[in-house]
């Protein structure tokens, strides 16, 4: 018989995920607990078991798409047979979603509602600690009589504002005035619905325009659209905002003559060491940013401002800013300092397949010393970047390209690039910063220095 | 200490009878003496329960259960000290005493009740002497003191044992069960799990001492046992249960061991923990080691391996299909144990809430 599973909660009171992969195809034989597929909540990637054997008649969900929980995902052929007469035993997960769902009236009965209660929404309810639940979605049966019970005819004046701590921190940080909203929870209390429609009307009222992040097709007559901000992109915005309003940022700016560093990558391709990696120019500006972070450590290092200290750190986890479907992220190489140099190719290339594919976990996010940014790919000369906060300092690497360039008293076409060194005044001076760059400058104009100066 | 080689190298301290290689050696303090159809039986015992732990999880992923604390690398320090009790000990345990609710005959179906929601418990703590399962963090040393405080004054002949963890070691009632247990000399043993996570908090920022070192400060024995050695807590806590048996007292084990597995399922440990910790503790897998000792010992065959492993899938699949059979809870059932005799207050209750279910259409 064919058996559908649907999204499990699999926190404490998940309303939706996101199918990330999917580990199985129609026709394909699973088995009891077979890992089918990875989802992503708001808490953590979670790969889902299936419970039954058989085989696989569909996927109802794609990948990428945000499903709610409750909703079929994959449709399984068991080898059970279908039960004689009656209904099927559904499963726990499909019975709970029911039990949600009034039951429509029976022929005759008084409609739901209509002592009181409102009408019920088909709507599943999850509960989350501190937000109470939705109003109006309860399953309830009607009542035989009315509620008899002594002394509802009128409440006491309502002589304070009726909000959870919660709510009413939402609505501080909105800027909302509780006592100018009509609550619609429970005894007249304020629900963060409530202060969310208030906040919208004041936001309307002031008629802020959002810009847009990707081109989109406009359907005829949509002037403007409004993305709700989640996910990697709510991370990144608070990341920068963070980052740009507690480090005194100041950028440099070095163009570089990286001809010899561009036929260093040809040769290193051609040797056995690197059979199978690919070795592209960021290889060699890591290694000279690895090399000159070692000759200035201060560059290295971060700014603890509760313990009134300055953090010099003795390893580089080398950050690699990362475009990837999700968005950005940058992801680490953890004591990258160590490494030699096809060891260094490696872990780059499997950090770009990792964060390409979408599989970089947190661990690999976090603990991040110094990041290289490689705006070349965008074909941008250079740009101005944002420290990755937990660090000092973030270099920009831009495209290499034929430019006129002086050598030895004459105009000549040479592979000239742009490099951009963003550090946090607090810790480093001008003078550390410039040094640091004028290092990595070098190295790329030579890179023999890498070996002088390692 | 690096994150990864945390617990990596064995403090000279630690009692240990079998090496991560399946390796018996001697302590001058501790010893045992199994029969090899014993030491098969404690390994049944273990893969028994590693399958129980996993069919849970993946139950929990199905959406039969609302969340699972998995035991996933704790199954010899939980087996080894329930295998020590007798039949007249009481056990305290947390929300991932799975093993030990084993040892003390619970139905493990019995243990999903309370995480599937359909009841507050699942089992009679008298007919098991195993307590409940206690969600707040520490509360039941509090309890398993007072109980053994009671069998003091009883004069039976037997023990209390409470378990908990690293984390509960900071809570405050963990403590005062120290300070109570200590001065009025209780039969109790106290087994601390030190798995090395609170959640996402790392053992060192519970401690700047080895935590069984802190019972001397409250005037008891503690040891540290290694709690992936299913032999040493069997022997330790043998041990500590004859002394307090026999008057003389609480005891602290600190079974130093490994939350391989989430703290539970709405957890994420790829968010505070390296891998390569992770993969160190593989290494000393409690299972392994009883296996390797049994293989290399000629005391078990690959017949026997296999008939387990057959054991623990059937076991896995009756259990997948008793809980989707668990009955949802009558309404009634909330009157049913909140007293022990009568009570004029609680039948008022019960009469006005079958009244109120009995004003709806059915």
């Amino acid at each position: 018989m064919r058996r559908e599973f649907k999204l499990p909660d699999v926190g404490e009171g998940l309303t939706e995920a996101e199918i990330v992969r999917w580990h199985v195809k129609p026709g394909d034989a699973v088995k009891v607990n077979q890992i089918v597929v990875e989802i992503e909540t708001a808490k953590s990637i979670v790969e889902l078991p299936i419970p039954w054997t058989g085989v696989v008649a569909d996927l109802m969900a794609e990948e990428g798409q945000t499903v709610d929980v409750g909703v079929p995902i994959i449709a399984v052929d068991t080898d059970e047979a279908a039960p004689s007469g009656g209904t099927a035993s559904a499963p726990r997960g499909a019975a709970l979603a029911d039990d949600m769902v009034p039951a429509p009236p029976a022929e005759g009965a008084v409609e739901p509602g209509v002592h009181g209660s409102p009408a019920p929404k088909e709507e599943r309810q999850a509960v989350l600690v501190g937000y109470g639940v939705k109003t109006g979605a309860a399953k309830r049966r009607p009542r035989k009589h009315p509620p008899t019970s002594p002394g509802t005819a009128a409440g006491p004046a309502r002589l304070a504002v009726l909000a959870k701590p919660p709510v009413r921190k939402l609505a501080k940080d909105l800027g909302v005035d509780l006592t100018m909203i009509k609550g619609t929870g429970p005894q007249g209390s304020i629900t963060r619905d409530d202060v969310h429609a208030a906040a919208g009307a004041v936001r309307a009222a002031q008629a802020v325009p959002e810009p847009v992040e990707a081109v989109r097709q406009a359907a005829p007559g949509v002037r403007e659209e409004r993305i709700p901000v989640k996910g990697v992109r709510k991370m990144t915005a608070q990341a920068m905002v963070a980052s740009a309003f507690t480090a005194p940022h100041v950028t440099e700016f070095l163009q570089v003559d990286a001809t010899a560093t561009m036929d260093a990558v040809r040769r290193l391709r051609e040797m056995p060491d690197f059979a199978g990696l690919k070795v592209s120019p960021l290889l060699l500006v890591a290694k000279a940013v690895l090399v000159a972070a070692r000759r200035h450590p201060m560059i290295n290092s971060v700014w603890d401002e509760q313990a009134q200290e300055i953090v010099v750190k003795h390893y580089v986890n080398l950050g690699i800013a990362a475009a990837t479907p999700r968005g950005l992220i940058v992801p680490n190489i953890k004591d990258a300092h160590a490494l030699s140099l096809p060891e260094l190719a490696r872990a780059l290339n499997e950090l770009t397949e990792t964060a390409r594919a979408g599989k970089t976990q947190p661990a690999e996010m976090s603990g991040g010393t110094f990041t290289i940014t490689n705006v070349g790919v965008f074909g941008v000369d250079t740009g101005t970047p944002i420290i990755n906060p937990g660090e000092s300092a973030i270099l920009a690497f831009g495209q290499v390209r034929d430019m006129p360039w002086v050598v030895d008293g004459e105009l000549a076409v040479r592979k000239v690039t742009t490099l951009a060194l963003s550090f946090d005044h607090r810790l480093i001076d001008g003078e550390l910063g410039s040094l640091f760059l004028r290092d990595v400058g070098a190295m790329l104009e030579d890179p023999l220095r890498m070996l002088a100066w390692a | 200490m690096t994150d990864a080689s945390r617990g990596a190298d064995a403090p000279p301290e630690l009692v240990q009878l079998l090496t991560p290689e399946g390796e018996r050696v001697e302590h001058p303090d501790y010893d045992i003496d199994l029969t090899p159809e014993e030491v098969r039986s404690l390994y049944r015992d273990l893969v028994l329960v590693r399958r129980v732990d996993l069919e849970a999880v993946a139950l929990q992923r199905h959406g039969e259960l609302g969340i699972w604390a998995s035991l996933l690398g704790q199954e010899a320090a939980q087996i080894g000290s329930g295998r020590a009790l007798t039949d007249a000990d009481m056990a305290f345990p947390t929300y991932r005493e799975h093993g030990v609710a084993w040892c003390r005959g619970v139905d493990p179906v019995k243990l999903l009740g309370l995480f599937r929601g359909v009841n507050h418990g699942g089992w009679d703590p008298a007919e098991h002497n195993f307590h409940l399962y206690t969600i707040v963090i520490g509360s039941q040393n509090l309890h398993a003191v007072g109980y053994a405080m009671g069998i003091q004054r009883d004069g039976t002949n037997s023990a209390a044992i409470v378990y908990f963890g690293d984390g509960a070691s900071s809570q405050g009632d963990v403590n005062e069960s120290f300070v109570w247990a200590s001065v009025f000399n209780a039969p109790i043993v106290f087994f601390c799990q030190n798995n090395q996570w609170a959640i996402s908090e790392p053992i060192e920022k519970q401690s700047r001492i080895p935590l069984y070192r802190r019972a001397a400060g409250f005037g008891f024995p503690g040891i540290r046992v290694d709690g992936n050695d299913v032999f040493a807590c069997l022997a330790v806590t043998r041990k500590a249960l004859e002394d307090a048996r026999s008057g003389q007292g609480p005891t602290l084990i600190e079974a130093f061991t490994y939350r391989m597995g989430a703290h539970t399922t709405t957890d994420d440990p790829t968010r505070y923990r390296v891998a390569s910790e992770l993969e160190a503790w593989k290494l000393k897998d409690p299972i392994e080691r009883v296996k390797s000792y049994l293989f290399k010992n000629e005391l078990a065959d690959q017949a026997f391996f296999d008939s387990i492993d057959a054991e623990a899938e059937d076991l896995g699949a009756d259990l997948r299909k008793r809980c989707t059979e668990m009955p949802d809870p009558d309404p009634m059932e909330i009157f049913e144990h909140v007293y022990a005799l009568p009570h004029s207050l609680i039948e008022e209750e019960r009469k006005a809430f079958a009244a109120y279910l009995e004003g709806f259409q059915s």
